[in-house]
């Protein structure tokens, strides 16, 4: 393949095709233009997804970048609109997809707000709830640090944050019967209790992480490459994160210690012992430390749900006991991973009808929300994710937005990359950690 | 339900036209679709909690509507008090609503004269407070005056208010379209925007709409 420069209104244009770098290198050299336009995306392998930089050069300072979004955008919050209450948790778990127990949560707080059944959440779902969150927090910000890695152009770290995440998404599997995407909160609790033997699962995983991510710090804390690849790289501070509405380890590496678990809590986060790890400097190495000491905090949260779940909240249920709210059956995961009881079909197709009648009542309609709007918000590992979600009293909802925090964090791109070396953009969208499923929904 | 608003008559609406098909709009086979339209409410003093200091602080009638509905403040401001009540809020030092969780848009299609909101999340991490403004307008005048100025976060939230619902935001730097490509026709998030029912674009070619395809029949 050759490359191509042709005229065009906007200037002279180059299509590259791969394998042709000298031939382009040429190319350019012969224009007398000082000023190059790149389109970095949304087809790149450091874009995260499907993210488009539109990159104006001089040299290799960047002096102006735009972002594209709206590759991956789906229609979920559209498509909600016309499924029960319950099924909305099966579309809001595939938009973040790195983090979907945080969506699932954000919107099922929002249901139970508006519904008023906030404080009759059982204490057993509760603390399942902030188990899995603190589990999805680690394998999220395992992907973050090493998928940066490997932007970055090190393999290492992203082989061990895969291999950290893999260790996680396996005790998601055996409690939820899905890796991902699993809709596992539910509106009124969760949607199946612990398995046999999950909480050993989920003790062998607290043995063996926290050397783990010791092995990520060795890795890369004083890494000479690391550090001036990151340190002073794509400052953002404070007074920038308020105007451009930045939350989560952005903000805290820029020395503000905002986070929801602590300032607004929610699911009995106060009744936790635990740090909000913050950093003065700024740049994208405080991010990554912040996401690393978020981790080891994570442990000791995952740590005390353990203590709870094999203690006093052994068992009890996990679901709420309205019947006009909660899934009629009591799930169980079988041995071939199927949810499904026994029980319950022998009861609703040969002994009650009523409870028949219930059952496809609730599963088929779903239930009525009273009219009315709220706005829940949980900490997800990139910051405030928030579910807008108004009702009209029926039984689908009336609309539901999500403020995902990818979408509003990615706004500070231009801020922390004009002025900068090229190289550096890849430094300062990672640092960001955006998800485009959850930037496009 | 909160217990601080009053039982208001309500009229049921049927609301037709589910995934844009016609003569049978109820999904679910069973009950089927009416609904009721969502209360139009004030509520009357005290609000408790914080609320009465931070309507306090505003100047007198920033607000047409006061609701506190499930725990949560939320102002009904008129679209010409909007961007001096944002500034307020922000720079007060006795509001410091700081920071902005951006706009989200609703399309009440019964609401004649109202149809199209802008709502905005405001935190104050100074004291720890929320508050919701509500802000909107008449379908046939789709124009709210854009904030941001003061909240420079708004400006890809209000692209997408824009992009789904049609809301113009008067003053916005470069109100395009965020998430649907830039020729396309219609905001879907609009009530009145069909589920499905379109053909699938690409270049040089087009899928028609999946109930399209092929004949049943």
């Amino acid at each position: 393949m050759t490359t191509h420069a042709t005229e065009a209104a906007e200037g002279k244009v180059y299509d590259v095709a791969g394998q042709d770098w000298d031939q382009l290198v040429d190319t350019v050299l012969e224009s007398d233009e000082e000023r190059l336009v790149i389109n970095m995306g949304p087809q790149h392998p450091s874009t995260h997804g499907v993210l488009r930089l539109v990159l104006t050069l001089d040299g290799e300072t960047v002096t102006e970048a735009r972002t594209v979004i709206g590759y991956l955008h789906t229609g979920i919050e559209k498509n909600m609109e016309f499924r029960t209450w319950t099924q909305g948790v099966t579309f809001v778990t595939r938009m973040d997809y790195l983090s979907p127990i945080f969506n699932e949560t954000a919107y099922c707080l929002a249901v139970e707000k508006l519904l008023g059944i906030t404080d009759r959440i059982p204490a057993r779902a509760e603390v399942i709830r902030v188990m899995m969150m603190e589990l999805t927090r680690i394998s999220s910000h395992m992907v973050a640090i090493g998928t940066f890695g490997m932007e970055l152009g090190a393999t290492t770290p992203f082989l061990f944050g895969a291999r950290e995440r893999e260790m996680v998404l396996d005790v998601m599997e055996y409690i939820t019967g899905l890796r991902m995407n699993m809709a596992y909160v539910r509106p009124g609790g969760v949607s199946v209790d612990l398995p046999a033997g999950a909480l050993d699962k989920v003790g062998e995983l607290l043995k063996v992480m926290p050397q783990r991510i010791k092995d990520m710090r060795k890795l890369l804390d004083a890494n000479p490459v690391y550090l001036r690849r990151t340190k002073d790289v794509a400052y953002l501070d404070l007074t920038g994160c308020m105007a451009l509405g930045i939350t989560g380890p952005v903000v805290r590496a820029a020395g503000l210690p905002w986070d929801l678990r602590k300032s607004q809590p929610y699911c009995g986060y106060e009744t936790y012992d635990f740090e909000v790890p913050t950093e003065q400097s700024c740049d994208v190495y405080g991010r990554y430390l912040v996401r690393v000491a978020e981790m080891e905090e994570s442990l000791k949260i995952v740590e005390q749900c353990l203590e709870r779940l094999s203690g006093p909240l052994k068992s009890g249920p996990v679901m709420i006991e309205d019947k006009k709210i909660g899934w009629p059956s009591q799930l169980a995961l079988g041995p071939d991973g199927l949810g499904n009881s026994p029980n319950h079909i022998a009861h609703i197709m040969s002994s009650s009808m009523e409870a028949l009648i219930h059952h496809f009542k609730l599963v088929t309609e779903g239930f009525r929300v009273p009219a009315g709007q709220v706005y829940a918000s949980v900490e997800s590992p990139r910051g405030e994710l928030g579910a807008h979600v108004v009702s009209d009293g029926g039984t689908r909802p009336y609309r539901v937005h999500f403020r995902d925090p990818s979408f509003t964090n990615l706004q500070a791109v231009p801020a922390m990359c004009e002025g900068g070396m090229i190289a550096d953009v890849i430094s300062a969208v990672a640092s960001i950690d955006p998800v485009m499923g959850g930037v496009d929904r | 339900m909160s217990e601080n608003l009053p039982e208001v008559p309500q009229e049921p609406v049927a609301r037709t036209g589910m995934f844009g098909v016609s003569g049978s709009g109820d999904t679910s086979g069973y009950g089927g679709l009416v609904v009721r339209r969502a209360p139009q409410l004030s509520t009357p003093r005290p609000y408790g909690g914080y609320f009465d200091e931070l309507v306090d602080a505003l100047p007198e009638g920033t607000a047409e509507r006061v609701v506190v509905d499930r725990g949560e403040l939320t102002l009904h401001v008129a679209r010409e008090r909007l961007v001096e009540t944002m500034q307020r809020l922000r720079d007060d030092p006795a509001l410091r609503f700081e920071l902005s969780l951006g706009v989200s848009g609703v399309h009440y299609l019964e609401e004649t004269g109202a149809e199209l909101r802008a709502v905005y999340h405001l935190v104050s991490l100074t004291f720890n407070r929320r508050v919701r403004i509500e802000v909107s307008a008449p379908d046939t005048d789709r124009h709210i005056p854009s904030t941001v100025s003061v909240y420079p976060t708004h400006d890809w939230h209000e692209r997408e208010t824009y992009d789904f619902f049609g809301i113009i935001f008067d003053g916005h730097p470069a109100l395009t379209r965020i998430e649907m490509p830039d020729d396309w026709d219609g905001h879907p998030q609009r009530k009145d925007y069909p589920l499905g029912g379109i053909p699938v674009e690409y270049r040089g070619a087009e899928i028609p709409a999946p109930d399209q395809r092929r004949s049943y029949a």
